[in-house]
């Protein structure tokens, strides 16, 4: 099984039906899963806090959504997360590519991911980091986590888990 | 006719309606006018009435109003593609376009110059979109509810505030009582 099917049939089995996805490389073979599987309505975003909308509103709908991006985005969405996600007390897994780690080919990467976990956790946002394939044995345990609590959560995955740039 | 008046026109139309209102004194005046469970207020988060109206009526099957202004659209110009490409027949986008940031102090905003929101919908591939005087909003409103059609209104109105009191209510209480009110 590839490691996409396997994130995105967690997703699933976490009744997770409403995904919100800002592409990266990185994250290409999980949106292309996500976007196959009936289970679940895709619906791309232009900007990462347009997508924490979009997921809030699938949420008082009724649905468990989730939101697929790349680090960058904690930049443009920290406004979103505190007054809307945290404020609301709703839960929002992030599956989130961490660019600008080991293995990264784009010097400016480097830039962001140096604060990414720093903001997070000024943030308040309880944080995972994927690092080796196997860490995603955690990612059931954490989509349960994030919906017990009713928190944004972040799951940061770097080049090495997903085998390289 | 100012935004106010609008609201105060059009409330006995969405009252049983799901409504996402947007931040400031949108919300602070439709709470002051006709509070009902039914109304889901922004307290915060500039942009996204729209956004969340949208994911709302995708959820779910009941009519979603999202009560948006143009400085708003303006800020997440992106929704608009977005709405265009998702179609949800129980969702309205209605932009109150009093070519002014109300809540801020009536600053300009670039649709009350040259750029106009309903052609810009258009543009982004809304297949229906209306843009109509203050006066015709609550008729427009019932027409687009009625059609069953996803539709963006632009509602042209004059720019200006009433004193209305901010919304003391707890963030999760409003919450809450909207997500009952969704499933009841």
């Amino acid at each position: 099984m590839s490691i996409h099917t396997r994130i995105v049939d967690d997703l699933i089995a976490n009744d997770i039906s409403f995904v919100t996805t800002v592409p990266c490389k990185q994250l290409a073979g999980v949106i292309e899963e996500v976007e196959a599987r009936p289970e679940i309505a895709h619906v791309p975003a232009n900007k990462e806090d347009e997508g924490m909308g979009l997921c809030a509103g699938a949420y008082m709908g009724g649905k468990r959504p989730a939101i697929i991006m790349q680090n960058t985005a904690i930049g443009v969405t920290i406004n979103t997360l505190v007054t809307l996600t945290q404020f609301y007390r709703m839960p929002l897994p992030m599956l989130i590519s961490y660019r600008g780690e080991l293995r990264e080919p784009v010097a400016c990467q480097a830039e962001m991911a140096v604060h990414t976990k720093a903001l997070l956790n000024q943030l308040h946002i309880p944080t995972y980091h994927f690092h080796k394939e196997d860490d995603v044995e955690e990612l059931d345990a954490i989509l349960k986590y994030t919906f017990m609590c009713s928190k944004p959560v972040a799951i940061l995955t770097d080049a090495t888990f997903w085998g390289g740039y | 006719m100012i935004r106010s008046d609008i609201l105060r026109d059009i409330a006995p139309v969405i009252r049983d309606q799901l409504v996402i209102c947007n931040i400031g004194l949108p919300s602070q005046e439709l709470h002051m006018i006709d509070d009902q469970p039914t109304n889901f207020y922004m307290l915060g988060t500039m942009g996204l009435a729209s956004s969340i109206g949208l994911g709302l009526a995708l959820a779910q099957e009941k009519t979603v109003i999202s009560i948006d202004g143009d400085g708003s659209v303006l800020t997440n110009f992106g929704t608009l593609p977005t709405i265009a490409n998702n179609v949800a027949d129980n969702f309205i986008l209605l932009i109150i376009d009093n070519g002014s940031y109300g809540s801020t102090g009536d600053q300009p905003t670039y649709a009350g110059r040259k750029t106009s929101l309903a052609a810009v919908a258009t543009a982004c591939g809304c297949e229906t979109v209306a843009e109509c005087a203050a006066e015709e909003v609550k008729a427009t409103l019932e027409a687009a509810i009625a059609s069953a059609k996803m539709t963006v209104i632009v509602a042209k109105c004059e720019s200006g505030n009433i004193k209305v009191p901010v919304i003391t209510k707890d963030p999760v209480s409003i919450r809450d009582r909207f997500m009952e009110a969704v499933r009841g």
